[in-house]
């Protein structure tokens, strides 16, 4: 019998915060006992909490925290074919696997994610436009669903099933295990070129001519208005050749080496994270890169997981907590519908902290996985309450009438009828959930908020 | 050279397999629950590339255990170190209502371990090497209404291996007790202790670091000798009044 306390959860951005009975098992008949044991309450698994907003949250349920379920259960060294439990992190991933020349097929923006959270969000990362989703990399989800069964399924076995799991947060059932093909590398560097694009036209020519680098991204100035707007640094990338040496090693083994000291223990005061501190950032960051196109190779750890290297960097914003928007827009020949996004940004007054830029690729997967061809623009905000709402909302008419979509991975105040303007075919999705799960045990705050869970 | 992990499904446990297998050791696991022990294997297997192999393995079924550690050691050599992790917290309100309940409290904790820890003696005293690391707990340091099968039992645990340690020295072979405080695993989850729990991974490095350095009865986390101290002295007359 799995112990239930009762505990306030949250996600990454700490808000909003849900009290529900929190088993944690050990092994996986533990998340059968505690399902079996749910005592006619909503049920979910939450992995280690990295979804920002309320899709890993239930008021009043019964949730499994799943990361303890970290076993490895099978590589073939071979392929790259690993079989792990729904607890493994990216970062355990690579610690193991990286020594022996494998990588991620996809990692996040951090590595504290577990593969369970991974699936369930149907992650991409910097090479999408190559690589797709986290799920394209994924077979033989094995999943405990309402009955109590544990089914196995996968594109070819229960197809459906295996695409309501992809980006279906967590309300198919509870993901125990899958296997995840691994990408073959030389060593833990890439190579990394970097430059300044100028404003929205020369960021999509860069973009263009950049197609054959496995990994991009942009940092954009989200202050930037006029001529300007758009303009940020271009990061273009892949991973290093067998004989590559870092350069500017000095700097990442220092940061590697402090990183262990670097916490924000507390919540700081709400001003610290102010328009002020944003401005620098925005503008700071763009100045202070050369003009021209500036190479090196560069460790994996700062490249890809930045903001790791500040453990708790979420509590920066305080006890207000921080919302994050992501928004994917499908490409228009002039750009209209980013540029008047961008326009409502940069006049909203409220900076965005980091604001992430990217194309997307063609890989798409039905229902409720998230990226579409197109451009991903992602902003993150204190939570100033009105103020953000409003912009928000704002922006939401844009993204839904340009035929975009929020991520809802980061979300956690999208209204329900603008939700099915975005993902219309959400009643494809509902279908084959209630299929596997008629009495609706499996819910979220997100799921009942948004209609995914429940009547 | 092996080592032989008892009860596997303990987080402590899993965490002291892993620090063996990344000293090289093979590593053997046997848990009631076998499956599971499959899965723990492959995961050392596969992160620390060491060959592991899962038992099933009933405390309580004494017969059992002689041929239990030929079988492992059949497979993968000399038990090194053994460690004896396995433990039942029972029910206290159950055992008191039905002996039965009471008495498998005791057979687990107490008379299994100790049919085990024999067995491994008994091959580890003539080849004069070897470690047995016995995880017992604080609460086998003083009776207490709330948990006396599992604090008794624990206790007599505690007694066995002092013994074991006093028979066994002289012969090359260690014997560890570890008295657990509060570690974060399945059985404090969800209690309010008011007392920091510690993370199981620190915990089996120290007791790795006990075992190198010849430690005898240890406490941990470390500061539990304190508490465990000032609870031993206060007098029966007082303690018994109170609601632990």
């Amino acid at each position: 019998m799995e112990r239930w306390a009762e505990r306030e959860l949250h996600g990454w951005g700490r808000h909003p915060r849900l009290p529900a009975e929190v088993a944690r098992p050990e092994r996986r008949r533990g998340v059968e006992a505690a399902l079996a044991d749910r005592d006619g309450k909503p049920f979910l698994a939450h992995g280690l909490g990295r979804s920002y907003g309320d899709a890993a949250l239930i008021d009043g349920g019964r949730v499994v925290l799943t990361r303890r379920l970290d076993k490895m259960l099978g590589f073939d060294p071979q392929t790259g074919w690993v079989r792990v439990e729904a607890g493994v992190t990216l970062k355990a991933l690579v610690e193991t696997f990286l020594p022996r020349g494998f990588w991620p097929p996809v990692v996040a923006g951090t590595w504290f994610v577990t593969v369970g959270g991974a699936i369930a969000s149907d992650i991409h990362g910097k090479n999408h436009h190559a690589d797709g989703t986290f799920c394209d990399h994924v077979r033989r989800v094995e999943l405990l669903t309402a009955s109590g069964e544990i089914v196995t399924c996968d594109a070819e076995t229960e197809p459906e099933l295996f695409w309501a799991t992809v980006g279906g947060q967590g309300l198919t059932g509870v993901i125990l295990a899958a296997d995840i093909k691994l990408r073959p590398v030389h060593n833990e560097y890439f190579e990394v070129e970097s430059l300044r694009v100028d404003n929205l036209d020369h960021f999509f020519e860069v973009s263009a001519e950049s197609a054959h680098f496995t990994h991009t991204v942009t940092w954009l100035d989200s202050l930037a208005t006029g001529d300007a707007m758009g303009r940020g640094i271009f990061m273009r990338g892949r991973h290093a050749a067998p004989d590559a040496k870092p350069t500017g090693g000095t700097l990442a083994k220092l940061a590697a080496k402090i990183s262990p000291l670097l916490d924000v223990p507390v919540d700081l005061p709400d001003w610290v994270m102010n328009s002020f501190t944003m401005r620098l950032f925005n503008e700071g960051f763009y100045h202070k890169h050369p003009k021209g196109v500036v190479r090196g190779v560069q460790h994996y750890a700062p490249y890809f997981f930045p903001l790791d290297f500040i453990r708790n960097w979420n509590r920066g914003y305080g006890a207000r907590g921080m919302l994050q928007y992501q928004l994917v827009v499908p490409r228009d020949p002039e750009h209209r519908v980013i540029r008047s996004i961008l326009e409502q940004v940069s006049g909203a007054g409220m900076p965005s902290f980091l604001t992430v830029f990217k194309e997307f690729g063609d890989s798409t997967h039905p229902w409720l996985s998230f990226p579409r061809p197109g451009v991903t623009l992602a902003l993150d905000f204190p939570n100033l309450g009105p103020q953000v709402d409003a912009l928000f909302d704002r922006l939401d008419g844009l993204v839904a009438d340009a035929g975009g979509r929020v991520y809802l991975t980061k979300d956690a105040r999208l209204p329900r009828e603008t939700f099915r303007r975005m993902y219309p075919d959400w009643t494809a999705w509902k279908a084959v959930r209630d299929r596997w799960d008629p009495e609706h045990v499996f819910q979220s705050a997100l799921g009942q908020r948004l209609g995914l869970s429940g009547e | 050279m092996s080592v032989l992990i008892l009860g596997a499904t303990s987080r402590v446990a899993r965490e002291l397999a892993h620090r063996y297998a990344e000293a090289g050791l093979a590593v053997a696991v046997a848990a009631r629950d076998v499956d599971e022990a499959r899965r723990i294997t492959a995961d050392l297997a596969i992160r620390r590339e060491v060959p592991a192999q899962a038992y099933a393995f009933d405390a309580t079924d004494f017969d059992s255990h002689a041929p239990l550690l030929d079988a492992v050691e059949d497979a993968l050599g000399p038990i090194e170190v053994a460690v004896v992790a396995f433990g039942d917290m029972g029910d206290q309100e159950a055992a008191q209502d039905d002996f039965a309940a009471a008495r498998k409290v005791i057979d687990v904790n107490y008379t299994g371990a100790a049919s085990i820890c024999e067995a491994l003696a008994g091959r580890m005293q003539p080849r004069g090497r070897g470690a047995i690391i016995g995880i017992s707990s604080v609460a086998g340091d003083r009776g207490r209404q709330s948990n006396y099968f599992y604090g008794s039992a624990k206790g007599a645990f505690t007694l066995y291996l002092g013994g074991l340690r006093n028979r066994l020295h002289g012969h090359g072979v260690t014997v560890l007790t570890v008295r657990l405080g509060f570690v974060d695993t399945r059985m404090t989850y969800g209690m309010q202790t008011g007392i920091p729990i510690a993370d199981p991974a620190a915990i089996s490095r120290q007791i790795v670091d006990a075992v190198e350095r010849g430690a005898d009865d240890i406490y941990l986390p470390r500061f539990w000798r304190g508490i465990m101290g000032v609870i031993r002295v206060i007098p029966e007359k007082v303690f018994k009044r109170l609601s632990l």
